[in-house]
């Protein structure tokens, strides 16, 4: 199990997202974004959070011109599998890998603290490990988290079992720190290859540091 | 030489909290009458050619590519 790992200038939750997956075994590698390819080996591709180019002019925006993001939009289109987070949600929406778009929080603050999420589909790699409707505990560190798509879009969202997290309290019901439309935290693409969300299953790895139910989460791309 | 001044706004119908934040705090300077209030951030860009065609299909294909993110944003170029 190979995980390539993409930096770019901002970048910060690399190095987490590095140690996780060697928890899980993964052999892992650090990619810098001015590559023009990835390496051939890769199971999985994450563009880790952070605050690339400094979330100037949007959050993702510039990143999304780096000469790695050709191979990444190429990988995804072959079937690779990809997961953003964080940053790497905004990134993958603004390459236009996810659909919608994540705009300023509702409340105008940054958001860090722990949040439970709901798990809406396990359809899919990422969470096939995890009980539909059951809930994990996970961080949540943004001030860009607001997931917006029109009606239309939600819909297909919906019929296509791409929503895959809801932010909620502890019981599962509805709770929404940041204004996203249907409360989504996590989506995918229609071929289920795709995955991006807001919250850091990197940094729920131990019990020690809160929770470890980014575990579960992860330990679906470790097969 | 072309001068662009392009205007990126949340579209109609996408809430602008800074916008809705902003107006309540007109609203608590008893400043009234205010119906909306919107925020955007204005581009200027100084471009090489005089033609203002051939500038307005350039800057056009800015905004699409990167300058506005259309699924949530509007612009509005203005060129002097």
């Amino acid at each position: 199990m190979k995980v390539t790992i993409l930096q770019f200038p901002g970048t910060n939750c690399e190095y987490d997202t590095q140690h996780a997956f060697e928890q899980l075994g993964a052999t892992t590698e650090i990619v810098w974004h001015k590559s023009e390819t990835i390496p051939a080996d890769t199971n999985l591709l994450v563009v880790a959070g952070g605050f690339s180019y400094g979330d100037y002019l949007r959050s993702g925006a510039i990143a999304r011109f780096s000469p790695v993001m050709k191979a990444v939009i190429k990988y995804a289109e072959n079937g690779g599998k990809v997961l953003g987070i964080c940053n790497g949600f905004q990134v993958l929406t603004e390459a236009g890998l996810l659909p919608g778009a994540l705009k300023r929080n509702d409340n105008l603050h940054f958001i860090s603290k722990h949040h439970h999420l709901k798990v809406i589909n396990n359809d899919n790699i990422f969470l096939e490990k995890l009980k539909k409707d059951s809930v994990v505990n996970i961080p949540i560190a943004h001030h860009d988290g607001n997931y917006f798509i029109d009606e239309a879009g939600l819909k297909d969202l919906e019929s296509n079992n791409q929503i895959l997290l809801q932010y909620t309290n502890a019981d599962g019901e509805i709770q929404n720190p940041n204004g996203s439309i249907s409360s989504i935290a996590g989506i995918c693409n229609k071929e289920k290859n795709v995955f991006g969300l807001m919250p850091h299953p990197e940094r729920a790895m131990e019990l020690i540091l809160g929770s470890d139910d980014g575990l579960a989460m992860l330990q679906g791309f470790c097969k | 030489m072309t001068t662009a001044i392009i205007n990126v706004s949340l579209k109609a119908g996408v809430l602008d909290s800074q916008g809705k934040a902003v107006h309540h705090a007109l609203d608590s300077l008893h400043f009234k009458g205010v119906n909306d209030v919107r925020i955007g951030k204005q581009i200027v860009l100084k471009l090489d050619t005089d033609d203002k065609t051939v500038a307005m299909s350039e800057v056009e294909k800015m905004c699409e590519d990167i300058l506005a993110n259309t699924v949530i944003e509007d612009y509005k170029i203005e060129l002097i």
